[in-house]
């Protein structure tokens, strides 16, 4: 039997970005002895990436903004698909979790009046991102980052040792979780130095693994981001909900190819920055749909004049939420009015200065001057859509964040929900503060209600220690990389922007050629710090992952959000009505549908009945209020 | 258009390792770890590299291309000849694990010496009022993205490891300053920072400002205006007298302990 560290916590946090730090923080605080698991060194989670800001209606910008409109906001960008309830716990919590990063020393960008700044973002109806000009997530890491540490410290001086309470295991991978019985009692992992195998006996595991943007060729996604707490979750027997969602963010970088993909922030857009297709046109107007007709402006000069007066002009339709946006791009580069390299401009040059530009967008400046030799305060950007975001997820309770398997939590991009169809830029921070703070509070809660900790069976260890050796076994297997570059053609080209059966079905049946191919993939190499062993590992992820995506897309006969049909065009309110859910059968995907909860009554009287009308069936809408109710 | 470029790697681990001679396609516009990666999935599979976002913000690859410390997702291939040589070898300051991947922990173990953020406890979240100007010399320093470039390169460590005890190095005695600036906190790290960070061994030859890949003036924005700090504060004929006469309490934040 191969050698085993072995440590005993009470819980378990995979995943070491912001909802993982949130999470982890949380469950240290109520005493509660806490493993921190990161991919990656501490530190360097995807979270760095983002860079808009965390939505959060503070008021600060506009005093009209409350959680009320955030709730709105969040249910219209997600196309009323999202889990209401989280909806309304994130906009009711959000503010709280930003003033509580600035008090652990976030240094955010400040209003006249020494306040949280707060910017424009696609959807949002006020301004409302707390931000630090456009690296907002690099902040937020930092912050939670330096709060584990002054944890620690507070630790080093009760405990005499840092680590007593929390610790961070940076560069180590969980590979399964295991179970006692029907819940919870670990996870297995290698370290990535050594290649040695480590075990995290613990009651309570919180998943907080982020995306699965790794499984496309043009993403904005980093490294870590191979869909692993979403395999994890099903392996362990937890539920998926609806996978079909997945957010192109629309302004990726489209050249040159090596940089294909990396994300240019929707802030440009927010502070002022526009979209023109190769004729110069602002082809926005052209694509503002239906539900959203009223509160975009109609004209250039009533777009440019809603900056300065938003009281008395409607928001120019660049700022439509992203999945709009991302289809818009698509059709004018379609239409053959795209730009040299298949994108459009978007252009921030001829909006603002050059040292305003240089003000709010610096590591935009930075990355466009050192990757692509564009002076963007001078000429325009050329982007495109790329793969940003996973809106479907681990199944969980709202309030508790606990999923279907007892012990097991997730929190952030790895669950689903929150954000329906289509996220609005801005709730994946809060998102993470809001739900990795209750995904901690849960699994404090969750432990403080058992009577006895679950036992390990050696055998679950063996089976998970021999999984993971496999790879390296085969050193003359096939070449891992190889088939993750064809994983991601077949989901970039079959189940992209725009979908449609005939691909779909193709696509599902080269995944199952792949799945062979997954099986038989080596590394050659030793254990140690073996990237080939580490792809080969990721790769089972990854394609249980793809699986999902493209049967929850084939089965969703609707457009709606993150998931367009060319041959099911229309949002359909029957469709609105179902989740799907994929759980594991054997080693086979099973997809089922599920009913929607309807909406509660209170946060149904939020909405205009007419606005209602475009999204639900005539059974779901409310009875009509006669004018003498109405005030 | 795209040609083959000629790689001397440092391969090996902890124990010993040599240069190895790759030849790798180049294709427009593409950066040092672009190339890494056509390497690793076309001929070397276990190539250890450290790398998370490609995209300058996270800080995980760096290494050392021609002697340079850089970030291996920041460096495009044009800046180099066509027919030169690119000899890529891990950062030197710290220990190799394997390949081009170092051992960084003596930078998070600096870290959780230093104290941490202290603002007066009286102030709630959502109460804090702070202006722009105020916020601006500590947001500079908090666009670090922690690559340990300037770790790496400061002679203070890098030719010396006799110093790593008495010396936190540029990123860090950059976090102290970023803490000290902070308009909202309230402990005093002036004394710590000469005396157990060792700001007095900085000799501001700015080798850390002309790495930093966030491009952080980190010797004349925060190291130098420490300095001041520091000198103001023990030179202060006024704290002088108080010490002398009792007068004055010392109201010094102590280095924060670490593993007993």
């Amino acid at each position: 039997m191969t050698d085993i560290e072995r440590h005993s916590y009470d819980v378990v946090v995979i995943g070491a970005g912001g909802s993982g730090l949130r999470a982890a923080i949380e469950a240290r605080l109520r005493g509660k002895k806490t493993a921190i698991i990161s991919k990656s060194l501490f530190g360097k989670a995807h979270t760095v990436m983002a860079e808009g800001g965390a939505a959060a209606a503070m008021g600060n910008a506009n005093s009209r903004d409350n959680s009320q409109v955030h709730f709105r906001d969040t249910m219209r960008g997600g196309k009323f698909l999202n889990n209401w309830r989280m909806a309304e716990l994130h906009a009711n919590e959000a503010p709280d979790r930003v003033w509580e990063l600035e008090a652990w020393g976030a240094v955010f960008d400040r209003t006249k009046d020494g306040k949280i700044s707060q910017r424009n973002f696609g959807g949002h109806e006020y301004p409302r991102l707390a931000h630090v000009g456009d690296r907002t997530g690099l902040e937020m890491i930092r912050t939670l980052q330096q709060k584990v540490v002054a944890l620690q410290q507070e630790d080093a001086v009760s405990h005499g040792d840092p680590e007593a309470m929390i610790k961070v295991f940076a560069e180590t991978t969980i590979t399964r979780l295991v179970k006692d019985g029907d819940r919870i009692a670990g996870a297995f992992g290698y370290v990535r130095d050594s290649g040695s195998f480590i075990l995290f006996e613990a009651p309570a595991v919180v998943l907080a693994t982020g995306g699965i943007g790794k499984t496309y060729k043009v993403t904005s996604n980093s490294w870590e981001y191979t869909g692993d707490g979403h395999a994890l979750a099903l392996l362990a027997g937890a539920k998926l909900l609806n996978m079909e969602f997945v957010q192109l963010h629309p302004t990726g970088m489209v050249w040159p190819p090596s940089v294909k993909g990396l994300l240019v922030t929707e802030s440009v857009r927010g502070d002022g920055g526009v979209l023109r297709n190769s004729e110069g046109k602002r082809f926005m107007f052209n694509y503002v749909p239906d539900v959203f007709r009223a509160q975009y402006a109609e004209t250039e000069e009533e777009a440019d004049g809603w900056y300065a007066d938003p009281e008395n002009n409607r928001r120019p339709p660049e700022l439509l939420p992203r999945d709009e946006v991302a289809r818009s791009i698509n059709s004018e580069v379609k239409a053959g009015r795209g730009s040299e390299h298949d994108g459009v401009f978007l252009d921030i040059a001829s909006r603002l200065p050059a040292e305003e530009i240089l003000r709010r967008l610096p590591s935009m400046c930075v990355q466009f001057k050192e990757l692509a030799d564009v002076d963007i305060t001078k000429e325009p950007m050329e982007v495109g859509p790329t793969c940003h975001y996973v809106m479907g997820g681990v199944e969980v309770d709202p309030d508790t964040a606990a999923a279907a398997v007892p012990g097991l939590f997730a929190a952030g991009e790895v669950s689903g929900g929150m954000h329906g169809s289509n996220r609005l830029g801005g709730n994946s921070l809060s998102d993470l503060l809001v739900f990795g703070r209750r995904a901690g509070i849960g699994a404090a809660d969750y432990l403080d209600g058992l009577t006895a900790r679950p036992a390990i069976a050696q055998a679950d260890l063996e089976a998970a220690a021999a999984e993971a050796s496999a790879p390296l076994e085969r050193p003359g297997g096939e070449n891992p990389y190889t088939v993750h570059a064809e994983l991601q053609d077949i989901m970039t080209n079959l189940v992209g922007l725009i979908r449609v059966e005939t691909e779909m079905k193709q696509a599902l049946a080269e995944l199952e050629k792949l799945r062979e191919r997954v099986l038989t993939v080596g590394a050659a190499g030793g254990r140690g710090y073996n990237p080939g062993w580490h792809l080969a590992l990721d790769l089972r992820n990854m394609l249980i992952v793809a699986e999902c995506v493209a049967l929850a897309a084939l089965e969703r006969q609707e457009s709606r959000g993150g998931h367009a049909r060319d041959d099911f065009p229309q949002m359909s309110p029957e469709w609105r009505k179902v989740n799907l859910i994929c759980t594991l059968d054997g080693d086979r995907v099973h997809l089922s549908r599920q009913p929607m909860k309807p909406m509660r009554p209170d946060l149904l009287a939020r909405f205009d009945r007419d606005e209602l009308k475009k999204y639900l069936t005539p059974d779901e809408l409310p009875a009509p209020v006669t004018p003498e109710e109405k005030h | 258009m795209g040609y083959q470029a000629q790689l001397r790697i440092w391969r090996g681990d902890a124990g010993r390792g040599d240069l190895a001679d790759y030849k790798v396609e180049v294709n427009e516009g593409e950066v040092v770890l672009d190339v890494l990666h056509r390497l690793q999935a076309t001929q070397a599979g276990d190539l250890a590299i450290r790398w998370n976002c490609k995209a300058g913000k996270c800080g995980s690859c760096s290494m050392e291309i021609n002697g340079r410390p850089r970030l291996a997702c920041m460096t495009r291939m044009s800046t180099f000849g066509e027919n030169e040589t690119l000899t890529i070898t891990p950062m030197r300051t710290f220990p190799v694990i394997r390949d081009l991947v170092t051992d960084v922990s003596f930078n998070y173990a600096k870290a959780r010496e230093i104290p941490s953020f202290t603002p007066d406890p009286a102030t709630k979240p959502g109460e804090f009022r702070m202006q722009q100007v105020d916020v601006n010399r500590s947001q500079e320093f908090r666009k670090c993205i922690e690559c340990f470039l300037c770790q790496n390169t400061c002679h203070v460590i890098r030719d010396h490891t006799e110093n790593e005890g008495a010396f936190a190095g540029p990123r860090f005695l950059m976090r102290i300053a970023e803490l000290e600036m902070h308009p909202a906190d309230t402990a005093d790290r002036r004394e710590i920072a000469q005396d157990d960070f060792g700001l007095g061994l900085c000799n501001i030859t700015k080798c850390c400002t002309e790495v930093c890949p966030e491009h952080i003036k980190i010797t004349d924005n925060a190291l130098i205006p420490m300095k001041e700090r520091v000198a103001g504060r023990k030179y202060d004929p006024l704290v002088w007298l108080g010490s002398k006469i009792g007068r004055r309490q010392v109201k010094d934040t102590p280095k924060v302990p670490g593993k007993k």
